[in-house]
């Protein structure tokens, strides 16, 4: 169920127990069924388990949607060096707020899939990284933990089966870019949260210079549930490339804002008009950004015409990331948005990668020069072209994710870039 | 695999057209290198790990998604690469307007002006205009402490200088502090640079100028200097360096690459020890003490009646040389003694309490022995007198009824009327020195840095050096002028080249054995041992 407002096209699996602080305690997650997959798991070999995950189609949640299975057969086999499982919990991506719930409302949930999918990749140590914000959830991942090891799930013979299964629960600072997986590991590892230059790739060298794998809360936590009900039941929902639910995280102009767990392939204009209750006000659609403020914004035209899967969104001609939509409706400056957002992005650039560090603070003073009616129409060529220079050039996509809103506004939106350069017009000012 | 454990996989690709072979586990940056093509970086240095986060050396590689990184992307058989197509010269292009967003272009007023990577490269493929107009970011200058000035603006962010610190001197002294558009190279709080003893590097090898030298400050121009190739006096490691010179000054001294020696390095002790290679009291014209009085003369004259008395001499020849001479003059005081029927040399020289090894490379240091050639000395008879502070161990000397030969040592404790018992005491040296009230003889000699020749360093390795400055007035390279003497007396043919006066040399140590002048090259070589060809 949706928290905090739920609808009937929901298909509660992830979030069945949102607002239930009962689930939240072992006893009661385990009356919810809690700990029978890792249990089944760990009579399975581990194989057979990244085999089930491989066979879901399970995608990963962080924003990439890189199959799940797949990146957990990667990791060496007999490396004779010790395996890191890393859940990446520093969900930091403007928009996003479904990782904080799944921690503080199913905590076991997660601990669970860390657990399976520490099993599957043979490793005995998992670090969740959680985001430095997130005082509520952490203390509540961190006494289910506790709990977990009371009763002998977690430890040197997690659930009597001999293996051990270790959760460290570490606590970021707060940098957005500690949410890129080789970011988190140096951050992890005490180091500064640069991203590491691939490859080599994590299952590689990741963690401590060892075979690791990362993954998002939310994808481990459907993987209890996969493991559980089999491959085939997962695949019941979505498409054949984008299986499953999906927790999509509706922020902006829409009267009933909040967490939605939908089947993949979900219209986006039934997600605003009907399972969010509609605009705000009854306004007009503006424009939506399906997928975390780093993805292109959808104009209102295409919204209406999306389906929220991973290539349904790359059809409409965005990126559906981590779903997280936000809705804007007629009323929204989008220059000043586009600012705002770019800002963001300038202010979390760790500064390794020239393109971004020098890029992303250009691009925001053309931006605010603009929004303080000092820009001109060359501005916006220079606009696409030095954001052209961002992309594909550097270490992480973080300097991917200033262009996109950047671009995709100048193109969908150029209008209102032009009212604000010739005419001084603000939308949304008088 | 070789019978030395180093994996001799080669690999062979294509850049620009052009078809190398490389070994395996080489970078693309590296193998371009290979066939004299530079890809323009920032962040990679050949002596530091490569973070490959300045964006500058992305090249096309046909098959993959994105350009390149060639600083840390290891070359594959039938790789096929692309330094100059016009995606890899857009994205350069793209990345140097970037650095110039808030780089100040005070190229005017900078010391790096001339030899800057920036100016270089900008001027080489990047957009004729900038197309920011807007307000720059601005630092301001730090002091960093020791040697080194920090201006912060003309910062492209390349971590090397703290690489440096962190990977080679390992005293993480200097960090990148704050992030994104904001980061800023920093000291740690109040603690700075001065208990470095390496940190002279990081001016060295930033590409532009935001690390500068705090005693080169202003003081040149790079395209007015000269560079002399040569290898620096201030200890027995034998760094190879440059000499830096305008206005026949030293105005730097910078280290000259020699993987074997230095790698890339010098300490920041060598550094600042050439302002004696500048010293104006010199020594310009031979001068004979005639009776009561002292006369100058010319070079013929002076020698005439030097062999003269020589050949009246009786009483034996000891001789006090300094470490700072090169093997051809002291070769030649030896050849002297030789010509006279023998003789015996000391010499004496500073020593340090302790070593400075330089953690990243251990066989760097600034070692004890605080004088470049005594190893060489050694080898050709000299032995070690005196204390630490290179005085005194002369009481022998003093006493000497027979001919005295002083080269290069000024005697700086000697109290006047020294020596007095000698019959005859010549005086070779380059400076002024209360000892010359006592010669009968004082010739003037060039200095190191004013002629060429070689020192021997701490391994037995022996290396060249070159002229970096014109020798004062009638001043001439001691092997010359001893080398003439003994010829004349010993009636053979004396050296008039700085090889010729090497060659005499094999024969008096095995140090010397099987090595010729021409084969030692820029970097030295050590009997016994193949010439190697490292460095650059």
């Amino acid at each position: 169920m949706g928290y905090p407002y739920s609808h009937e096209k929901e298909v509660p699996i992830l979030s069945e127990h949102f607002g239930d602080p009962e689930a939240r305690t072992l006893e009661g997650w385990q009356k919810r069924g809690g700990y029978e997959a890792l249990k089944k798991a760990l009579g399975m070999s581990p194989d057979a388990v990244t085999e089930e995950v491989k066979a879901s189609g399970l995608r990963g949640r962080g924003g990439a949607g890189f199959p799940c299975g797949l990146k957990w057969s990667f990791m060496p086999k007999d490396s004779g060096k010790p395996h890191y499982l890393l859940c990446n919990a520093d969900e930091s991506e403007p928009g996003t707020f479904k990782d904080r719930e799944l921690l503080r409302w199913t905590p076991h949930q997660v601990i669970e899939g860390c657990a399976i999918a520490a099993y599957a990749i043979g490793a005995e140590q998992i670090y969740i990284y959680c985001r430095g914000e997130f005082f509520e959830a952490t203390q509540v991942l961190a006494t289910a933990v506790e709990e977990a090891y009371e009763a002998g799930i977690l430890g040197e013979d997690a659930m009597g089966s001999g293996t051990r299964i270790d959760v460290t629960v570490h606590v970021g600072a707060g940098a957005y870019i500690c949410g890129e997986e080789t970011g988190l590991m140096n951050s992890l590892e005490g180091r500064r949260g640069l991203p590491r230059v691939k490859p080599p790739f994590p299952a590689a060298v990741g963690a401590f210079g060892m075979p690791t794998t990362i993954n998002n809360v939310e994808t481990l936590a459907a993987v209890g549930h996969i493991l559980k009900n089999g491959a085939e039941w997962y695949r019941q929902w979505g498409t054949e490339k984008s299986p499953g639910t999906k927790l999509f995280c509706v922020s902006g102009h829409v009267k009933k804002p909040g967490n939605y767990e939908l089947p993949l392939h979900f219209p986006l204009s039934e997600l605003i008009y009907d399972v969010c209750g509609g605009i705000r006000d009854d306004n007009e659609l503006k424009a939506v950004i399906p997928g975390g403020s780093s993805v292109p914004l959808l104009s209102a035209e295409e919204a209406m015409s999306c389906h929220l899967c991973y290539e349904g969104v790359v059809e409409a001609g965005s990126m559906l990331g981590c779903a997280s939509v936000i809705v804007m409706d007629h009323t929204t400056d989008i220059v000043r948005q586009v600012r705002r957002m770019a800002y963001f992005y300038m202010h979390e650039s760790c500064g390794q990668c020239t393109p971004c560090r020098e890029g992303s603070a250009w691009v925001v003073k053309i931006l605010k020069r603009i929004e303080e009616g000092r820009g001109t129409e060359e501005d916006l060529d220079t606009l696409m072209e030095v954001t052209d220079q961002m992309v594909g050039t550097t270490i992480c996509v973080l300097s991917d994710s200033v262009a996109a809103p950047v671009q995709s506004s100048i193109q969908k939106f150029r209008n209102e870039y032009l009212a604000l350069i010739r005419r001084g017009e603000r939308v949304g000012v008088a | 695999m070789a019978e030395n454990g180093q994996n001799t996989e080669t690999v062979t690709l294509t850049i620009d057209g052009r078809t190398v072979t490389v070994p395996k586990g080489t970078t693309i940056l590296q193998a371009a290198e290979e066939l004299g093509t530079t890809v323009p970086h920032y962040c990679y240095h050949a002596g530091l790990s490569s973070p490959a986060m300045c964006r500058l050396c992305l090249v096309e590689v046909e098959g993959a998604p994105k350009l390149m990184p060639s600083c840390v992307t290891q070359v594959m058989d039938g790789q096929v690469v692309h330094t100059e197509s016009e995606s890899a010269e857009r994205m350069r292009r793209g990345v140097l307007e970037f650095y110039l967003v808030n780089h100040p272009l005070d190229c005017p007023i900078c010391d790096q002006s001339g030899e800057c990577k920036l100016q270089d490269y900008v001027h080489q493929e990047g957009r004729e205009h900038g197309r920011s107009r807007e307000p720059k970011r601005i630092f301001g200058r730090d002091d960093f402490g020791g040697d080194v000035l920090f201006y912060g603006d003309r910062c492209v962010m390349c971590t090397r200088c703290v690489r440096f610190m962190t990977e080679v001197e390992q005293k993480p002294l200097l960090t990148v502090v704050e992030r994104g558009n904001r980061s800023v190279i920093d000291t740690f709080f109040e603690q700075g640079l001065e208990e470095a003893e390496w940190a002279g590097n990081v001016v060295d090898i930033c590409p532009v100028g935001a690390l500068v030298s705090k005693d080169f400050l202003h003081k040149a121009r790079a395209w007015d200097l000269d560079h002399a190739p040569s290898v620096c006096p201030s200890c027995s490691q034998g760094c190879n360096i440059d000499l830096h010179t305008r206005d026949n000054l030293v105005q730097r001294l910078k280290p000259r690459a020699n993987l074997e020696v230095n790698q890339y390095w010098m300490c920041d002790y060598g550094r600042g020890h050439y302002e004696w290679m500048n010293r104006g009291d010199r020594l310009e014209a031979p001068v004979v003490r005639e009776s009561d009085r002292s006369v100058a003369m010319g070079w013929s004259e002076a020698l005439e009646a030097l062999k003269t008395r020589l050949q009246a001499a009786s009483g034996g020849v000891k001789a006090v040389v300094s470490p700072y001479w090169s093997n051809e003059d002291i070769g030649a005081v030896v050849d002297l003694m030789d010509a006279l029927g023998g003789g015996e040399m000391v010499f004496r020289s500073p020593r340090a309490e302790d070593e400075s090894v330089l953690p990243g490379f251990p066989n760097l240091a600034r070692r004890r022995d605080l004088a470049p050639n005594t190893t060489g000395l050694a080898a050709l008879g000299a032995s070690r007198v005196g204390d630490d502070g290179a005085r005194g161990g002369l009481e022998d000397i003093d006493a000497h009824s027979g001919v005295l030969i002083v080269l290069g040592d000024a005697l700086v404790d000697v109290t006047e009327g020294f020596a007095e018992s000698a019959e005859l005491t010549v005086y070779l040296g380059a400076f002024e020195s209360a000892a010359l009230a006592d010669a009968d003889f004082a010739l003037p000699i060039t200095t190191f840095a004013e002629q060429e020749g070689t020192f021997t360093n701490h391994e037995g390795r022996v290396q060249r050096f070159w002229p970096g400055l014109q020798a004062p007035g009638a001043a001439r390279p001691a092997w010359l002028v001893l080398g003439a003497l003994a010829g004349a007396i010993s009636d053979h043919e004396a050296p008039i080249r700085a090889d010729e006066a090497f060659q005499t040399l094999r024969g008096r140590s095995s140090l010397f054995e099987g090595l010729s002048y021409e084969s030692l090259g820029t970097r030295g070589a050590r009997a016994g041992e193949p010439a190697t060809v490292s460095g650059d």
